[in-house]
């Protein structure tokens, strides 16, 4: 009934290249960088790009590419955190209410039902004046929020094998619930679940950097992609690398991993 | 399904793309923009456009006014009996004289003659003596209130007398807040009606306000016949509005937008008038450490942070004291503390500190400045061992928290003076006072703040007191005093007669076309 997706799945190809190259920056700026993300140089203020500069300097002389790096690091150790974590409640509490229903069920569909209806950024912006500012209650709002998103699909893909006769079979066969909970089902629902994944790494990505722009994530002299760019957005005229450069590396980091969940997504349906 | 990764692109590209839309301009530029032509530089009406950053929507109500920047524009409709000069001395204004008794008890005011108000009627005793009861009970500057409330008025034909309780060395500071209103007049909120060189003509909320040349005014008339204000409540609306030409006078603007005007204005720079520092919580570990805070005061290079913040502009300072207060700034107290690392290192370890510690800087998240001056100082501060984190918190929170229940160890902001008296600056760091923001507990330096009220002191031992008081500061390090930030002012070359005042007005009655 589908059309068959013939030859090479370039997404794949594309998005895995892409975020193995960005995966391999960020792994480096762990180790190593340019210049100190934070040393300050008053007589290199804004340099334009160039050799010594590769992305050019801020308005403190500090070197961008190596603030770029430091920036993507936080960024993304960040939403690694927001998802690891998310996905695993997300993923315990949807197969629990997947496969046994009832009122438990109804009660946390409706919770999270009831926090998916508020836009991410605003309850984040919440939970964080409440806990106070900084990378691990940025890191805990964000995964609270994420939760419902895996939660709803993983009680989805459970509610309907619990009906399936391998699923059935293996109950008549008097297998532990555990046991067909993580190795019967769960591996028919990674199709659905990777791709979710790669998404809710992007969003996590977006949301630290929009909760960093406004201020109430990560805090200056340390580096986050959000944060440089909200700090860029003054010297816009003056020094448009600056806004270009960071922005570019948030385009970068989440087309590559949109890219892979595009792929993933074509891999299942095809 | 398959939009999903173009619609998350989109989103990254919004995200990126929204920056450019910050500068956004409100509804009602369609109809500002006729506005434009009056204010070019060959403007044949003798009027400017000034821009401001925000709407007058405290109260025009003399008494009732609480933002600087209404202050600001209204300084130029009210006076009191003597306002105060550029220089920060005090001439007289509705007065026509202010004789001091030698006891310091008895103020005497002869009213000048032919004074009128804005609305045409003229200014008697009764009016003035209306004025000082009315501010005594309805003003929510309680410092003036308290002032106020040891004061006796009375009239005698023409001649206004004051009589306090005990000699207070900054009436007069006070007095010249006393703005002077015609009796019975109820509508100050809504028509503001004054003596000033300047009359109120109307205000459009959000939009402008509009002042005129007052004919009949006693002194030096103002040579412009109309100003008006336009409001900008958004920064970057405001500069963009000033670099297209529409405006003839902005104040406050950063080195930044400075940097970035193009349109060939004339550019004055002068100070912002106000002491900013690390304030350092004197009451917490390691700041109840003299030697941790002079360590500090060491560790940081302070030209270094306004040479990267402000390419060098603003003035250094070294107590809690600005420069405009030329009576009681000793420049020499800026140099107290050398960048000095070694120095540092040597009194952290006498201090017990031989591997540094961390604290915490709050930084208002408003006021750029600031943060960016806690973002160098942060940084020059791991050069000693030293680490500091900066917290960002909004102006509320700031000002709920920080300032009124001291629950900080460090934060950058800046102090100004409310009225302009050395008092104004340095009663708040008398241990018991409530505004002691930073815990500073000091016996010498409240028995020489102490000796500064003493009324049988001359005015140059009074100084000299003062003086006593700022170098105590600086000496026991109470704070990491950094600079008096320059302020920028651009404005249409045509205009002569701009006047840097210590407080924060723009006096337009002195502003005058080129001839």
């Amino acid at each position: 009934m589908k059309k068959k997706t013939t030859g090479i799945n370039s997404f794949l190809i594309s998005g895995a290249v892409l975020s193995a190259l960005m995966l391999g920056l960020i792994l480096l700026g762990l180790v190593w960088t340019p210049y100190s993300p934070t040393a300050m140089d008053g007589a290199a203020k804004f340099q334009p790009p160039s050799p010594a500069h590769l992305l050019g300097t801020d308005n403190f002389g500090r070197d961008i590419f190596s603030r770029v790096l430091q920036g993507a690091d936080a960024t993304f150790l960040i939403a690694l955190c927001v998802v690891a974590v998310s996905c695993t409640l997300g993923v315990l509490l949807g197969s629990l209410c997947g496969y046994y229903g009832g009122l438990a069920d109804l009660i946390l569909t409706r919770i999270c039902d009831s926090i998916t209806a508020f836009p991410a950024v605003l309850l984040a912006l919440v939970i964080v004046s409440l806990t106070g500012r900084g990378k691990a209650n940025v890191i805990f709002a964000l995964s609270l929020l994420f939760i419902p998103s895996f939660a709803r699909l993983t009680r989805g893909e459970f509610a309907r094998c619990r009906e399936l006769n391998y699923v059935k079979s293996a109950r008549l066969m008097g297998v532990s619930t555990g046991r067909i909970l993580f190795r019967h089902i769960l591996p028919n629902t990674l199709p659905v679940l990777l791709p979710a994944v790669t998404i809710g790494f992007n969003n996590a990505i977006l949301s630290e950097a929009s909760m960093s722009f406004l201020g109430i994530g990560v805090q200056p002299t340390e580096a986050s992609l959000g944060l440089m760019l909200s700090d860029s957005q003054t010297y816009l005229q003056s020094a448009p690398w600056y806004a270009l450069c960071t922005g570019g590396a948030v385009v970068l980091l989440i087309l590559g991993f949109s890219l892979l969940s595009e792929g993933l997504q074509r891999r299942k349906d095809g | 399904m398959k939009h999903r990764s173009l619609a998350i692109f989109l989103a990254a590209a919004i995200l990126t793309c929204s920056l450019c839309a910050c500068g956004g301009t409100t509804p009602e530029t369609p109809a500002s923009s006729d506005e434009i032509v009056p204010s070019s530089p060959a403007a044949p009406a003798n009027e400017i456009t000034v821009g401001i950053a925000q709407d007058l929507d405290d109260s025009l109500d003399p008494y009732q006014m609480t933002a600087a920047g209404t202050r600001e524009v209204m300084f130029n409709v009210f006076e009191g009996l003597v306002k105060p000069d550029s220089d920060g001395n005090f001439v007289c204004a509705v007065a026509s004289d202010a004789r001091i008794s030698d006891d310091g008890l008895t103020y005497t005011f002869p009213l000048r003659e032919g004074v009128v108000f804005h609305n045409g009627a003229p200014c008697t005793a009764d009016d003035v003596l209306y004025s000082f009861e009315t501010c005594a009970a309805t003003s929510v500057t309680s410092a003036l209130v308290t002032a106020l409330s040891a004061a006796h008025v009375s009239a005698e034909g023409n001649t206004v007398t004051v009589t306090l309780d005990a000699p207070n060395p900054d009436f007069l500071s006070y007095v010249a807040s006393v703005y002077i209103v015609p009796k019975d007049y109820a509508g100050q909120a809504a028509q503001p009606v004054g003596t000033g060189p300047f009359k109120y003509v109307s205000r459009s909320v959000q939009e402008n306000v509009i002042l005129e040349k007052n004919g009949d005014y006693y002194g030096t008339p103002a040579s412009l016949d109309r100003v008006t204000y336009r409001i900008f409540e958004d920064n970057n609306a405001l500069f963009t509005a000033l670099n297209g030409g529409a405006l003839d006078l902005v104040a406050h603007l950063t080195v930044d937008q400075v940097n970035n005007l193009t349109n060939g204005y004339t550019v004055l720079e002068g100070t912002m008038n106000l002491v900013q520092a690390l304030y350092l919580n004197n009451a917490v570990a390691p700041f109840d450490d003299q030697l941790v805070r002079q360590a500090l005061c060491y560790a940081v290079d302070v030209p270094a942070m306004m040479e990267l913040t402000a390419a060098g502009h603003g003035v250094r300072v070294g107590s809690s004291m600005y420069p405009a207060f030329g009576k009681y700034f000793d420049a020499s107290l800026a140099d107290a503390y050398p960048h000095d690392v070694e120095k540092a290192k040597e009194l952290l370890a006498q201090a017990g500190y031989a591997d540094g510690f961390s604290f915490t800087i709050i930084a208002p998240s408003n006021y750029a400045p600031h943060v960016d001056a806690a973002t160098v100082l942060a940084e020059q501060l791991k050069e000693v061992g030293v680490t500091a984190e900066v917290q960002l918190v909004d102006w509320n929170t700031w000002v709920s928290d920080v300032y009124g229940n001291r629950n900080f160890e460090a934060t950058v902001c800046g102090f100004d003076a409310s009225s302009l008296t050395a008092s104004a600056m340095l009663a708040r760091w008398v241990s018991d006072n409530g505004k002691n923001m930073i815990n500073y507990n000091n016996p010498a330096y409240d028995e020489a703040y102490a000796k500064a009220q003493d009324p049988s002191l001359s005015e140059a031992e009074q100084t000299e007191q003062y003086m006593e008081c700022l170098r105590l500061l600086s000496e026991t390090a109470a704070n990491v005093y950094t600079q008096d930030l320059a302020d920028f002012v651009a404005i249409n070359p045509a205009l002569e007669g701009f006047t840097f005042y210590p407080l924060y007005v723009i006096d337009m009655s002195l502003l005058h076309f080129a001839a």
